[in-house]
């Protein structure tokens, strides 16, 4: 049975992964967009280190506000963002961002664009291309660091985007809806790649997607969120088994049991 | 939709295997066919004052070969280049700024909406009577009409700058120097070239107006004074050939921004 | 912009650089600036002029009917263009040629042609606006969604019917942009060929103004063409705006 939590940032109520410390909390988190726009009301949460938080809910719900509230991107109207405990305002090295629509520079080559993070730290260019050289191998995108962007599928264009992310070396990867702009085919492929990568990369992922799926398929933990004004409606540990193969977890009874009671969840917002 | 992209792509691929040539071979008939209209309405005449095809072709290369058109030429585009070199240098300067400040913005953007608007060409006679009837007279002429187009566009083209770019730049903790230089104007440089371009085409209107209303010099002298002695072979020479000039370089500023700016657009790679 | 905790409407500004006007012409730095202020008390006088009027009139149905030429020509060979491959590739060559070419010296030209009077104007007013119509109309066809017209088809549209109630409306924004561009253009291509023409109307009053060097009634006649100019682009700016919501990506 999956294990559904009111609005609570514990991550200790028994699960084989507690006693794992939260490298991110957010404490109080309330956004207005203007004056009447309510975006998010009091959002509690931690996030545990080295693993995948997804923020899924329905359009509307603040789930990408939370994020770039997270990222230092957005200001929040009240509460704050503790990294590693430590109070935090706007961006820092140890988060990295991928974005939605990719924002890479169209008139840089994929390697530049890779090593972007890096250049505007004012690494070197030696370096920081033997580092961007490294990211674009375990993206799988070898061969193609000439290559501009509008030269790439849309899937290799987001692959360009978590090797860039990967490149700053930040504990934290924040993910934006990353496989919305991909075709079904190339977006089930990079969630096996992104499983296998972050099995040996050791990051910490917060990940907004709006597919229940793919919610269940990544996650260690799920954050439901309710639409206008944004809350936490639960949380959930799918505690799906990493060790099966991609096609074994998706014919799963748990992880099809939690993508039905989800949607029984969900389907109220819509009515 | 997958499928309709596809066929157009087939349908375009296979017409450049041998359509290509058939579309540069209507353009090459629809140039021939104007000139043999022209011919024709010289022959009829339509007027006195209309000279055929040959007749003004003849009178351009003999202008060409005695260096009467070159010298004109030399004229006129002087204080085009020098007008263009100061509205482009204080134009994308202004242009950027107003871009990146709120305030520059708000004392600046309405006087230039203005100035591009309204039918500035009606100050030109009153250059004169600051500036002559020289050089410096035709500098202002080209100023005051391709200053506004410039401004505008380097100023809309920063504005526009991709508020998801200028977000990663801030993701990866791009200080405000490096946004602007790394992000915000490379991304704006197509549109602010594309400005360039239009200040080109204004400011050639500008040196023209100026050389046919206040300073009798350059190619517009050449019109002007050739139509006085009702030589109109000459005078058509002339302005064709300012038609083409301008063809050929509004198209090569052209062709070079899709060759430097805009690599996503470069066909036939 | 924010002052004192107020926004203040960006036309504001034009207030500001108005009263640096009525400075630099107090000073009586530069003999072409009188001050703003006998500018206006000019204008107002020039307004009520007889021969103000009739070279308004003259110009006006100039434009006018320019102006009708242009729109009806443009639209046709912009869809033309939008629609037919081979008139895209060729129409497109001379229509980009003549949108960017100094049209200003043709004028003499058509001076020769078309005599010292109101048709020159109205050629004049015609070349100098149909291009931009032409182009922006093309954009506009060119943006429409196929999906659209193979919804039109598949409802069984006639080729007319498919032309005035789909892509007419659907390239509308663009066509309006067109329209609001090729205006401001007219305008300018009536004040060009009417001062080189130098006789008809409102060029007449401008070459008689700056011979006698009576700058403020120079400084009135322009600043009325500028508000007519800046009135009637947008005029038709508010038309562009009622339809702004289906409009196509522009720069």
């Amino acid at each position: 049975m999956p294990t559904s939590l009111q609005s609570m940032p514990r991550a200790d109520d028994g699960a084989p992964v507690s006693k794992t410390e939260n490298i991110v909390e957010v404490r109080d988190i309330t956004k207005f967009y203007g004056t009447d726009v309510h975006a998010l009301e009091k959002i509690n949460l931690g996030i545990p280190v080295g693993q995948m938080t997804t923020f899924l809910g329905p359009s509307g719900c603040g789930k990408t506000t939370l994020l770039k509230i997270i990222a230092g991107l957005l200001e929040p109207t009240s509460g704050e963002i503790l990294i590693k405990g430590a109070p935090v305002s706007g961006p820092g090295p140890e988060r990295a961002f991928v974005f939605q629509d990719f924002a890479l520079l169209p008139w840089a080559t994929v390697l530049r664009n890779v090593a972007f993070g890096l250049e505007l730290r004012h690494e070197a260019k030696n370096e920081r291309e033997k580092v961007a050289r490294h990211y674009i191998a375990e993206v799988g995108i070898s061969g193609f660091e000439q290559k501009y962007p509008h030269e790439l599928s849309g899937g290799m264009r987001q692959r360009v985007g978590l090797a860039r992310a990967l490149a700053v070396n930040a504990e934290v990867l924040l993910m934006d809806e990353p496989f919305s702009a991909v075709d079904e085919q190339t977006r089930r492929k990079f969630q096996e790649d992104l499983l296998h990568l972050l099995a040996v990369e050791k990051k910490t992922v917060i990940f907004v997607t709006h597919s229940i799926e793919e919610a269940v398929y990544l996650s260690d933990q799920i954050v439901l969120l309710s639409p206008r004004p944004g809350r936490i409606h639960s949380i959930i540990r799918p505690e799906i088994s990493r060790d099966a193969g991609p096609d074994e977890i998706r014919r799963d009874k748990n992880y099809l049991d939690h993508v039905e009671e989800i949607w029984q969840d969900l389907r109220k917002y819509l009515e | 939709m997958a499928t309709t992209i596809g066929l157009s792509n087939a349908e375009k691929s296979e017409a450049s295997a041998f359509g290509l040539s058939k579309i540069t071979l209507y353009q090459l008939l629809s140039i021939l066919g104007l000139f043999a209209l022209w011919e024709i309405g010289g022959l009829v005449p339509i007027s006195v004052a209309f000279p055929t095809f040959s007749e003004t072709t003849v009178a351009l290369f003999e202008m060409i070969a005695d260096g009467r058109m070159i010298a004109a030429y030399a004229d006129t585009l002087k204080p085009l280049l020098i007008g263009i070199g100061i509205s482009a240098g204080f134009g994308v300067t202004l242009g950027v700024a107003m871009g990146l400040n709120r305030r520059f913005q708000w004392f600046w953007e309405p006087i230039f909406i203005v100035l591009q608007a309204a039918p500035v060409a009606a100050l030109i006679p009153l250059i004169t009577f600051i500036y002559g009837i020289g050089l410096a007279a035709k500098v202002v002429a080209v100023i005051i009409l391709a200053l506004p187009i410039i401004v505008l566009n380097s100023y809309k083209a920063v504005r526009n700058a991709s508020a998801s770019l200028i977000q990663m730049c801030q993701s990866f903790q791009g200080t405000r120097l490096q946004q602007i230089w790394k992000v915000i104007i490379p991304n704006a440089s197509p549109v602010i070239f594309a400005g360039l371009r239009l200040g080109v085409a204004a400011g050639f209107i500008g040196v023209i107006l100026a050389e046919l209303l206040i300073t009798p010099t350059g190619i517009g002298d050449l019109i002007t004074y050739h139509r006085s002695v009702a030589e109109y072979a000459e005078m058509y020479a002339a302005v064709f050939s300012v038609i083409v000039f301008s063809a050929i370089t509004v198209g090569s500023l052209e062709r070079a921004e899709t060759r430097f700016f805009r690599p996503d657009k470069k066909v036939g790679r | 912009m924010i002052l004192f905790g107020r926004q203040i409407p960006a036309f504001f500004s034009l207030l500001i650089w108005g009263g640096i006007w009525e400075i630099v012409g107090q000073l009586d730095l530069v003999f072409i600036f009188p001050p703003l202020s006998s500018v206006l008390v000019a204008l107002v006088e020039v307004a009520q002029r007889r021969d103000f009027h009739e070279a308004a009139a003259v110009s006006l149905k100039a434009f006018s009917i320019g102006m009708g030429f242009a729109i009806t020509g443009g639209i046709f060979i912009g869809f033309l263009m939008g629609r037919v491959e081979t008139a895209d590739k060729v129409l497109g060559m001379w229509v980009n040629i003549f949108a960017s070419a100094p049209l200003s010296s043709l004028v003499p030209v058509l001076m020769l042609l078309f005599g010292l009077g109101q048709l020159t104007i109205i050629v004049t007013v015609i070349l100098f606006s149909i291009w931009i119509i032409a182009l922006d109309t093309y954009a506009g066809v060119r943006h429409i969604s196929p999906s659209l017209e193979e919804m039109g088809k598949s409802f069984g549209a006639s080729r007319w019917q498919l032309l005035y109630k789909v892509l007419f409306w659907a390239a509308l924004p663009e066509i309006l942009a067109g329209v609001r561009m090729g205006l401001i253009r007219a305008v300018k291509g009536i004040v060009i060929g009417q001062l080189l023409v130098a006789v008809v109307a409102l060029g007449r009053m401008f070459q008689t103004y700056s011979r006698s060097f009576l700058m403020e009634e120079f400084w009135a006649l322009t600043l009325i063409l500028f508000v007519f100019a800046l009135g009637f682009s947008s005029l038709i700016g508010l038309l562009e705006h009622r339809v702004e919501y289906y409009a196509g990506t522009r720069i």
